[in-house]
């Protein structure tokens, strides 16, 4: 149990998943030019990261591993999230009308966010249980939030600045992404 | 064969897949640290682009249009699955350093993209070239930023694949001796790929926004 803290902190700041391990990266950039769907999205992406690593944990060590075909791990671990995201929207849009209205639209987007696969497969090799693989969901989930929030904030700022034209858009984004990640390598590398 | 061409040709420059439509660059900035593992992703990219184009202009005509997307889904995945298992056999130090991101193939965009966009509705034949014109394009656009990260990262320049070769190329002389390490870090990778993108936009390869 008490390895579950250092996980989740881990998870959040010095292994964030978009700025220090790189995944996830087209909804950061995609989805991070304004605050309020940024907050959305985040929330789903956490959402869908907790259920995943339960389902993956699952699938692995009762199906895979007793029927000895793990290499099968990569096809079925994609059909499995892509119902599932299906499965959880479909319960939001029946039961909770407001929820559906602010997640509703970024979870089929997120089917093929490669945060959420990779997370699992991090899951996987790591050979976490149950317990462990649900806090580096969550951890992950939350680190990814707390970076799109980050950078919704700054690029809402960037909308105004005066910039060369070359450098408008994407490219100012990258060099604001260098920043953030600068700060959770570093300081937070020297913090935890 | 005119068609074949302008379809290969505009994969790489006109739709480049990373420096154009900005697809797939979780793979680019993830193992772009060294040359060879440049080199080593974007083989195996290609493998999974070529093999899914194939398979998925070959079906078309069968596929029902509203189950098509796993469909695609499940082919891509196979092919991710070969080339993950031929890579661990056979040059597993790669497959190594690669890490998750040799699986993770299977969410490249590029790939979704282009079967779903060009491979589901023209004949074989084009399928191929357009898909070989993306292989190059992420090709060209890996070699050019995982170059920079290890000229610029580590002072020198080495294809190493155990067993097979280590070919020692250059050092160069200051940084040789102390390399801007901040390259081959994540913040390096963003700034990078941020300067580049200006760059190219500046030279007019890119339209601005």
């Amino acid at each position: 149990m008490s390895d579950l803290l250092p996980i989740f902190i881990r998870m959040i700041t010095t292994s964030n998943i978009v700025l220090v391990m790189y995944l996830g990266l087209c909804p950061f950039f995609g989805v991070s030019k304004k605050l309020g769907p940024a907050i959305s999205m985040g929330a789903a992406v956490t959402l869908v990261m907790t259920i995943a690593a339960i389902a993956t944990w699952v699938i692995n060590y009762y199906i895979l591993i007793p029927f000895d075909v793990e290499f099968m791990y990569i096809v079925l671990f994609i059909l499995v999230i892509s119902s599932l995201v299906q499965m959880v929207e479909m319960t939001i849009k029946r039961t909770n009308a407001t929820l559906y209205n602010a997640l509703g639209i970024y979870l089929p987007l997120i089917t093929t966010n490669c945060a959420i696969l990779g997370l699992t497969f991090l899951n996987i090799r790591e050979e976490y249980t149950i317990i462990q693989s649900i806090v580096n969901g969550i951890g992950a989930g939350v680190g990814f939030a707390i970076a799109l929030i980050m950078m919704s904030s700054i690029r809402e700022k960037l909308e105004l600045a005066d910039l060369p034209k070359s450098m408008k858009g994407l490219p100012i984004a990258y060099i604001s992404a260098m920043i953030l990640a600068l700060i959770f390598v570093f300081t937070f590398g020297g913090v935890v | 064969m005119a068609k074949f061409w302008k379809q290969f040709l505009s994969g790489i420059v006109i739709t480049n897949p990373l420096f154009v439509l900005a697809l797939g660059l979780c793979p680019a900035l993830a193992v772009s640290v060294t040359v060879t593992n440049g080199i080593g992703m974007s083989l195996a990219t290609a493998f999974v682009l070529l093999g899914s184009a194939i398979v998925v202009s070959s079906i078309k005509n069968f596929v029902p249009n509203i189950v098509r997307i796993p469909i695609f889904i499940v082919v891509i995945a196979s092919f991710v699955t070969i080339a993950d298992l031929t890579l661990k056999a056979f040059i597993p130090t790669l497959a190594d350093s690669l890490g998750i991101f040799l699986p993770l193939i299977v969410v490249n965009c590029i790939i979704m993209g282009r079967a779903e966009a060009f491979g589901s509705k023209h004949p074989v034949h084009l399928a191929i070239a357009d898909a070989l014109g993306a292989a190059v394009g992420f090709a060209i656009a890996m070699i050019i930023i995982s170059f920079l990260r290890e000229v610029l990262g580590t002072g020198q320049l080495a294809f190493k694949v155990v067993p097979y070769f280590d070919i020692h190329l250059f050092t160069l002389p200051v940084l040789g001796t102390s390399p801007m390490a901040l390259f081959i870090l994540p913040p390096g990778a963003f700034l990078l790929i941020g300067l580049l993108l200006a760059l190219f936009r500046r030279l007019g390869v890119l339209k601005s926004e």
